[in-house]
C-alpha cells in the first residue's frame, strides 16, 4: 500500500489560518489501513484544529467527510453536493497525495491542501510501525535478488551489493536500518542460489521508473 | 466508605479504559474541560490484559497533539489505581483538580475570552 | 600494458607499490595543493585523490588531478556514483583521460546522510561495479554504455576498493571477485587494523587465485591517538580496530602517541609485505601527509625503485 504520515498540526493550522469553513476529508484505502487518514484520523484532526482554533477565539467549522476511495474520479464525484451548497474556504484531503490532486482536478476553483506526507510504497511490520519496500521502478526483478528489492532498500540502490558499510547486517546510514544485501545475502544463502550473487549485475534500465518522465498505463481491454 | 471528593470532577464510565479512544479526549478539551483524565486500572491488571496501557498510548498521544497546538499537555493524564482503592481514587481527584486550577481556566473553554 | 601508467608499471616489473592519498581543500585554494602534494612526490607512485568523501564538497578530484600532474605526480583520479549519473560519468571519464589521468578509481560512494549536504538528491544511477564495467569498455571496446563508439579511445588502469571487515564476511571474497569480472586493474582495501582477519581474506583470495588476477594493495592509516583509534573502532561501519593497538597507544606519553601510531603503520607495512598476495600498499595519512616519507622510510620502501 501507499505509506503515508500525518503533517505537523503546525503546518496544517498554517495553512488553514485565513480559513473559518473548511471540508476535510479522508480517504478509506490505504491510509486507513496505515491510519494516517481515514475515519478516525479525520476525527482527531478536526478536533485538533477546532481547538487550536477555539484557543485563539476564532473557531473553524469543518465539515468531515471520509470517501471509499480518493484516487478514482467516481468517489471525488461525491464531493460535489457539499461543495456546491456549503461555500467553503478550502478543501483538505488526508489521502495520499493523489487525493487532493484529484479533488483540484474535479473542483476547479476550489482551493486543495494535502494534510499528509505520501512517504513510501510498503507494509506494516508489526503494529505501528511500517516500511519501504518499493520504489515502483516499473521493472520488477526481485527474484533475481532472494525476492528482496535492492533498489527500494539499499540506501544506495546498490545492484551488486553489500558495500563496505554494512555491519552486523545493519546499514551505515543507521543502526536501525536492515542492510538488504544482508538479507539477500541471507536468503539466497539458504536458497541455495550464492553462486548467482557471484555474476556481476549490468546496467539497470531506468526508462520504465520515475527518470523516464510521468508514467501511464493504458489497458485497451478496460478501457471505454 | 465516604470519602469527598471535589465536585467539578465529571465522571463518565467506560467497561475499561481500553474504550478511550484519542478523539474522546480532544472532544472533552474541544468542547470546554479543563483537563481530562483516564483513570485506569494498575498496569498488569487489566482484566483484558492491555486495554489500560493502550489507553496510556492514547493519553500520550492526545498530549501531543495539545503541546503541538500549544495547550499545556499536562491538562490530559493518566492514573492507575485498583477498583479498591477508594481512598486514592479521592487523592487523585483532588490532585489533578489542583494542577488544573495551578494552570487555569483552558483557554478553549466557554469561559476563555476572545483573543 | 593497460594504460601505462606509473603504478601499473611498477607492478609490471614486480615492485612492491606504494600509492598515498589526498583529501582536496573545502574551498578553492589551489595553493593548499601544493603544500600537501609536496610531502608525497617521489614518496609513491601514485596519489589517490578522493571525490567529495565522506560526502562533504571539497574542490574537483578531476581538477585536482590535473594540478598533481603539473606538479609531476600520478593521480589516481577517485570517482563516486552518488554524484553523477552515466551521462556524467561517461564525460569525466572522457574527459580525465584527455587531461592525462590514467589511474582510475571506481567507488559507489559514502550515502551523503553524514556529508555537508544531508538534503542533496542522490544519483546511483550506476554502482562501483558497473563503473569499473563501464572503464573496461570505454578503454577495451571504445564503447560507451550504449554501444556508441568513442572518437578516441581513452587508456585507464583501473582500480576500486575492497572492504575485507564489512559484513557478511563471507560474502568478502566473492565480492573481490565480481571486481575483477567486472574488469578491475588493481583494489585498494578499507584500512587493515584487524591483521588476523586481513589474513584469512587473503588467504581465501589466494586459494581462488584472485590474487593473481589484479594487483591487491593493503589499506594502511597511521592512527594518530587513542581518539582516533576510539573513533575508528566505534562509528566508521566496516572498520575494526582491536583492542591491543589502543591499548598500545594508550601506553605511550600523549605526545608520543602519534610516533606510535607511526611505529605501528610501519610494522603493519613490513607484515603485509610478506604476505602472499599483496602486491603493495596504500598509505592514507588522513590530514597527516608530511608524515608519509618517514612511514614509508621507516617499512624500508625508499627510494622508490625506477622504471620507465
Amino acid at each position: 500500500m501507499v505509506v503515508a504520515e500525518s503533517k505537523p498540526i503546525e503546518e496544517i493550522l498554517a495553512m488553514v489560518a485565513d480559513f473559518d469553513k473548511i471540508l476535510l476529508t479522508g480517504c478509506k484505502g490505504c491510509v486507513t489501513v496505515c491510519n494516517a487518514g481515514g475515519q478516525k484520523e479525520v476525527g482527531i484532526l478536526a478536533s485538533a484544529l477546532k481547538i487550536a482554533r477555539k484557543k485563539e477565539g476564532r473557531e473553524i467549522e469543518i465539515e468531515e467527510i471520509t470517501l471509499e476511495r480518493q484516487c478514482d474520479p467516481e468517489y471525488i464525484d461525491q464531493l460535489e453536493e457539499p461543495i456546491a451548497k456549503n461555500n467553503y474556504d478550502a478543501v483538505l484531503s488526508m489521502a495520499c497525495s493523489v487525493g487532493p490532486q484529484y479533488i483540484a482536478k474535479r473542483y476547479e476553483d476550489t482551493l486543495v491542501y494535502p494534510c499528509l506526507n505520501t512517504t513510501f510504497i510498503g507494509g506494516a511490520l508489526e503494529h505501528g510501525v511500517w516500511a519501504e519496500f518499493c520504489q515502483a521502478c516499473g521493472s520488477c526483478g526481485i527474484h533475481n535478488f532472494g525476492a528482496l528489492c535492492p533498489i527500494a532498500r539499499c540506501a544506495k540502490s546498490l545492484l551488486n551489493g553489500p558495500c563496505g558499510g554494512s555491519a552486523g547486517g545493519k546499514c551505515e546510514i543507521s543502526p536501525e536500518t536492515d542492510c538488504v544485501w544482508h538479507l539477500i545475502y541471507e536468503r539466497m544463502s539458504r536458497l541455495g542460489q550464492l553462486d548467482k550473487m557471484a555474476n556481476v549485475v549490468m546496467f539497470k534500465d531506468w526508462t520504465t521508473s520515475r527518470d523516464g518522465g510521468p508514467r501511464k498505463i493504458v489497458r485497451e481491454d478496460l478501457k471505454q | 466508605m465516604r470519602l469527598n471528593y471535589p465536585s467539578n470532577i465529571k465522571i463518565i464510565n467506560v467497561p475499561c479504559t481500553g474504550r478511550v479512544d484519542i478523539l474522546h479526549l480532544l472532544k472533552a478539551v474541544e468542547d470546554g474541560a479543563d483537563g481530562v483524565y483516564v483513570a485506569g486500572c494498575l498496569e498488569g491488571d487489566c482484566h483484558y490484559i492491555s486495554g489500560n496501557l493502550k489507553a496510556k498510548k492514547r493519553v500520550a498521544y492526545a498530549k501531543k497533539v495539545l503541546e503541538a497546538i500549544g495547550l499545556e499537555p499536562e491538562r490530559v493524564e493518566m492514573y492507575n489505581l485498583s477498583a479498591a482503592q477508594g481512598a486514592r481514587f479521592a487523592e487523585i481527584a483532588r490532585e489533578f483538580t489542583e494542577r488544573i486550577h495551578q494552570l487555569g481556566p483552558s483557554p478553549v473553554g466557554s469561559g476563555a475570552k476572545a483573543a | 600494458m593497460k594504460a601505462g601508467s606509473h603504478l601499473e608499471k611498477m607492478f609490471a616489473a614486480g615492485h612492491f607499490a606504494v600509492t598515498g592519498e589526498l583529501g582536496p581543500p573545502r574551498g578553492a585554494d589551489a595553493g593548499h595543493i601544493h603544500e600537501k602534494a609536496k610531502y608525497l612526490k617521489g614518496i609513491v607512485e601514485s596519489v589517490n585523490v578522493t571525490d567529495n568523501q565522506t560526502a562533504v564538497v571539497r574542490m574537483a578530484s578531476m581538477a585536482v588531478c590535473r594540478l598533481l600532474l603539473d606538479m609531476g605526480i600520478e593521480p589516481n583520479l577517485q570517482m563516486v556514483c552518488r554524484d553523477r549519473n552515466r551521462l556524467a560519468i561517461q564525460a569525466d571519464l572522457l574527459g580525465a583521460s584527455a587531461l592525462g589521468i590514467k589511474n582510475v578509481l571506481c567507488l559507489s560512494g559514502d550515502h551523503q546522510k553524514f556529508g555537508d549536504h544531508p538534503q542533496a538528491k542522490n544519483v546511483f544511477d550506476i554502482d562501483s561495479m558497473q563503473l569499473i564495467a563501464t572503464c573496461k569498455k570505454l578503454r577495451d571496446e571504445g564503447k560507451l554504455i550504449n554501444d556508441h563508439e568513442c572518437e578516441g579511445v581513452p587508456q585507464y588502469f583501473i582500480g576500486a576498493a575492497v572492504n575485507p571487515f564489512a559484513d557478511p564476511f563471507d560474502f568478502r571474497v566473492t565480492r573481490l571477485a565480481k571486481k575483477i569480472k567486472a574488469g578491475v586493474d588493481f583494489l585498494q582495501t578499507q584500512c587493515i587494523y584487524n591483521m588476523e582477519k586481513f589474513r584469512t581474506y587473503i588467504q581465501q583470495a589466494n586459494d581462488l587465485g584472485l590474487t593473481e588476477k589484479c594487483y591487491i594493495m593493503a589499506g594502511i592509516t597511521p592512527l594518530k591517538s587513542v581518539g582516533m583509534a576510539r573513533y575508528m573502532q566505534k562509528f566508521v561501519p566496516g572498520l575494526d580496530v582491536p583492542e591491543d593497538y589502543i591499548e598500545r597507544l594508550k601506553g605511550v606519553d600523549k605526545k608520543k602517541q602519534g610516533d606510535e601510531g607511526i611505529k605501528i603503520a610501519i610494522e603493519q607495512i613490513q607484515e603485509v609485505k610478506e604476505m602472499k598476495g599483496i602486491a603493495g600498499v596504500h598509505v592514507m595519512a588522513i590530514e597527516w601527509e608530511e608524515r608519509v616519507e618517514e612511514i614509508v622510510s621507516g617499512a624500508g620502501l625508499l627510494p622508490r625503485p625506477e622504471v620507465s
